[in-house]
């Protein structure tokens, strides 16, 4: 590899005024620095929908408790929802395939740098119009009411007959905004991945880091314009006198289940396949292997993402569609676990063989294959229209897909942070803090999401705020809410770590993982411009290449 | 130094083993009485289409418990067995970049797999949902409201609300009960997991369900579907009766209120307050639709669609503040005189 820095002759560097620093971040194109705000935005946000699902299991701590009113219930867990799909998982994944993506493939920049800060911008407003909504959700009398009619937002509960005042036109606004910003970026990701490759990275050869950001976008060109689109046709219906989806004048309820899941269940894989490319990456490393069938695993991702299209109706087996229809989604459903059970294989084969090293990062994505095994077999239970009659809307739904999103989506972002922040700040995360953090959270997040199926199996709904003693509820409640507790001592922990690290850590140096991959070729930070001269690669790991040159991975492609 | 001792003296010394154990113990004694006792139950079912989806459930969990076993072992002792040790002297391992064969066996496997699931829920899709109506069935007009239901036997000209009265049905001679699902405002669900799952109710867009109940009893559910502010005190109970208790029942809910002179003065009050809007009582003034048909509201157990007994008390503290009971609850309060209040509640009493 070429080096690094440019040095100009001449120019001094000074000590900048933290005023100039923060224009400079207000103001930057720079992939990285926007992927750096994307980041720290959700993780802000993280901490809200954290906060209010900790509300909620405090209510839920014992039976008749009253703790919050059912008002504020309701929307703690409308916002806990909303807030953790909306503004932070999707952000925090576009944040890290921002600042990773162009290093992955040699580039100096996203194809639309300034498209990139407008978007990011855009979701940003919309993050912070729906918490506005806790001041001004009633309108003129200046009295707050954030968003109380669930995260799906069901019609007719938001049509103005039942949903007066403005709580549910910022959650419809505050959606909606964010999703063009999502737009934005997938369609800039796309561009750059297609466009900005350095020379020799041939699509066949790009990380699949690269590979699975490629799908994830154009699957959000699909899945949010639909939302999009209803989102659109209920501000008719609320204020221009429409009737889409208003069931008393002839409207349908059951269309905005479909516009609704056609983006909700595409939006799990727009949420998931970024972290299967955290894996990818992750896992060869630290098993210090390539990756097992590269071309099968982009198979498997891009058939995840045609199949993912055609399953969205298993969210809606209780609202009465004929046995055809159940019987098509469940098919559709069971056959999407096909692909992604290939992908777990992919990844066991990875660490067969190897010599697995179980730093952090490693740790986190081994947590990770186990829990989004169990949560790809309770996706199966559901998936199975009969039994979901049963599961579909209790406490065994919450449980199976809080597993997918904590217990994979987190868990692989964990991996990703202790992966990456030495790139991103040139100093290591404590290994030590990093261990507390894993296991702490790991048991707590077990205690939570183990139990709280139980309850579903027992008749337990969601969404509701309290409940009768004698349903064999109770204990298990309340040791779910003690789980949830230990894994905010680990969220503590996590961001205590992130913030003494960036002060007191170990010095990165360029690739502290010995990993094999563009980005680990240059400086901790780069510098702005990335390369100093743009790269050229022979295979799909450039750096291995580099560093056994009587052995080059070029030689078997 | 002394921190990580005395943490290194909590694993030694038993204490946390000692701890997990009691844990342990405490939720497996406690517990599985009250599991297995849960009146909620989806693994007790006494009616067709919950026994249906338990077989089923059974089997699914028969083959993903296999498919975890499996891969969790491979799993484990890849972590185990490949693990990086320190005599390693930093050399690589073998590069091996995949195998077709490997590969194709994990993607035909799976994919068999699937298509046996699949089969296997076909046909209890079809069972249940495909099932005719028998020319003996109970007919049932289940109508979803802000946060109570309203019950209607079509063919018994019956109406009644919140608890839902069924005959036991035989399975040598069955007499299963067909409910119509409709809904006046917002989606709802009826969910009594040990009669059948769930099913919506949507407005303009009816839906349709079945239960034939093996047993006599009282059981419970709740809506399941978010329907607004009290959502979660929106319960139901189903009293599955003998044959003989079921035509008992049907003869007296089909009369008239009872008509008693002693209670006029409560009778009044209740037919010259806002009560009328929204109740109905045969046999009176009455016929609001908006809210619960109080005809023989005495012959039922609970108020405020099961978020209390039935008794005089609650009933006193329903009418005068119904967000003492059920925060939310659409019905507003009546601000009665103490006089009014304990005339209406007599009168209330009457109707068995």
């Amino acid at each position: 590899m070429a080096s690094n820095a440019i040095t100009i002759p001449g120019v001094q560097i000074e000590e900048k005024l933290w005023l100039d620093t923060l224009h400079g971040w207000l103001t930057t194109v720079d992939h990285k620095r926007l992927g750096i705000l994307y980041i720290l935005s959700s993780l802000v946000f993280l901490v809200f929908g954290g906060v209010e699902a900790l509300i909620i299991r405090i209510q839920l701590m014992h039976s008749h408790n009253d703790f919050v009113s059912p008002q504020v219930f309701n929307r703690m867990f409308t916002m806990h929802g909303t807030t953790m799909i909306f503004f932070v998982a999707m952000p925090i994944l576009f944040g890290f395939a921002n600042y990773l993506v162009p290093l992955m493939i040699g580039a100096r920049d996203m194809a639309f740098p300034r498209l990139n800060a407008f978007s990011f911008w855009l979701s940003f407003l919309g993050a912070v119009l729906l918490y506005f909504s806790f001041l001004g959700g009633n309108g003129l009398y200046g009295a707050g009411s954030a968003p109380d009619v669930g995260w799906w937002a069901y019609a007719p509960l938001t049509a103005r007959a039942f949903s007066p005042g403005h709580s549910s036109d910022y959650w419809t606004l505050a959606v909606m905004i964010s999703g063009f910003g999502t737009i934005g970026t997938a369609i800039n990701i796309i561009a750059t991945i297609l466009c900005m490759r350095c020379p020799g990275m041939k699509l066949s050869r790009m990380p699949l880091l690269a590979w699975l950001n490629l799908v994830m976008s154009g699957m959000v060109l699909i899945t949010i314009t639909p939302l999009s689109a209803a989102q659109i046709m209920l501000l008719i219906d609320r204020y221009l006198g429409g009737h889409f989806f208003d069931a008393q004048a002839g409207g349908s309820a059951v269309l905005w289940m479909h516009f609704f899941w056609i983006f909700g269940h595409p939006e799990v894989y727009v949420l998931i396949i970024p972290c299967f490319a955290f894996m990818s990456e992750i896992i060869p490393v630290f098993s210090r292997k390539p990756i097992f069938g590269y071309p099968v695993m982009v198979a498997a991702t891009v058939c995840i993402a045609f199949v993912s299209m055609s399953v969205w109706a298993h969210h809606m087996f209780t609202v009465g569609m004929n046995s055809y229809a159940n019987s098509f989604f469940t098919i559709t459903t069971m056959a999407v676990g096909v692909p992604t059970g290939i992908k777990i294989f992919n990844w066991l084969g990875t660490m067969w063989g190897g010599r697995i090293q179980f730093k952090v990062p490693m740790l986190f994505s081994i947590a990770f294959l186990f829990q989004f095994l169990l949560a790809g077999l309770t996706g199966i239970m559901l998936a199975c229209a009969p039994f979901d009659w049963q599961l579909s809307l209790s406490y065994f739904v919450v449980a199976h897909f809080h597993y997918v999103i904590v217990g994979g989506i987190l868990f692989a972002l964990f991996a990703a942070f202790y992966y990456w922040y030495p790139k991103m700040t040139g100093r290591m995360l404590s290994e030590r803090l990093g261990k507390w953090h894993f296991w702490l959270f790991l048991i707590g997040f077990h205690l939570t999401f183990d139990l709280m199926h139980i309850p579903g199996v027992l008749g337990m709904p969601r969404r509701i705020y309290t409940y009768e003693p004698g349903r064999g509820w109770d204990t298990l409640n309340l040791l779910i809410t003690i789980g949830t507790f230990i894994q905010a001592i680990a969220i503590l922990v996590f961001v205590a770590n992130l913030i003494i690290s960036y002060f007191k850590g170990d010095k990165a140096g360029n690739d502290p993982w010995d990993a094999w991959t563009l980005e680990w070729s240059i400086s901790s930070p780069p510098p702005a411009y990335n390369f100093a001269s743009i790269p050229v690669v022979a295979s799909r790991r450039p750096l291995w290449d580099l560093k056994h040159p009587e052995d080059p991975d070029s030689r078997y492609e | 130094m002394i921190r990580r001792t005395i943490f290194a003296d909590l694993v030694t010394g038993r204490k946390l083993t000692l701890l997990a154990c009691l844990f342990v113990a405490t939720v497996a004694t406690a517990e599985p009485a009250n599991f297995l006792s849960s009146p909620t139950n989806i693994f007790a079912p006494v009616s067709t289409p919950a026994k249906s989806i338990l077989h089923l459930s059974l089997f699914v969990l028969v083959i993903t418990g296999i498919i975890f076993a499996v891969v969790f072992t491979l799993l484990a002792y890849a972590v185990i067995k490949f693990r990086g040790r320190s005599g390693d002297g930093g050399r690589e391992p073998a590069q091996v970049y995949g195998s077709t064969q490997i590969e194709l066996a994990w993607t035909v496997i799976p994919v068999l797999i699937v298509v046996v699931l699949y089969l296997a829920t076909a046909r209890v899709i079809h069972a249940v949902q495909d099932a005719p109506q028998p020319a003996n069935a109970v007919e049932v007009t289940v109508i979803g409201h802000q946060y109570w239901w309203e019950f209607r036997y079509p063919k018994l000209g019956i109406v009644t609300a919140n608890e839902l009265h069924v005959p036991v049905s035989d399975p040598a001679h069955p007499t299963p009960t067909f409910l119509n699902l409709l809904s006046a405002d917002t989606d709802h669900s009826f969910w009594v997991p040990k009669l059948a799952g769930k099913t919506d109710l949507i407005p303009n867009h009816p839906n349709r369900m079945w239960i034939d109940p093996q047993r006599t009893g009282i059981f419970l559910g709740q809506c399941a579907q978010y329907c607004g502010v009290q959502h979660a005190k929106m319960l139901l109970r189903v009293s599955v009766d003998s044959p003989e208790d079921f035509a008992a029942w049907v003869r007296a809910q089909q009369q008239p209120a009872v008509q008693d002179a002693s209670v006029a003065a409560g009778k009044r009050v209740f037919e010259t307050t806002a009560c009328i809007n929204c109740h109905a009582i045969a046999g009176t003034n009455a016929n609001g639709r908006f809210g619960p048909d109080l005809t023989h509201l005495m012959s039922r157990a609970t108020i405020a669609s099961g978020a209390a007994q039935n008794t005089p008390q609650n009933l006193r503290v329903w009418i005068q503040n119904p967000n003492a009971i059920k925060p939310g609850s659409l019905m507003p309060a009546m601000q009665l005189s103490d006089a009014d209040l304990d005339a209406m509640v007599s009168y209330m009493e009457t109707l068995r």
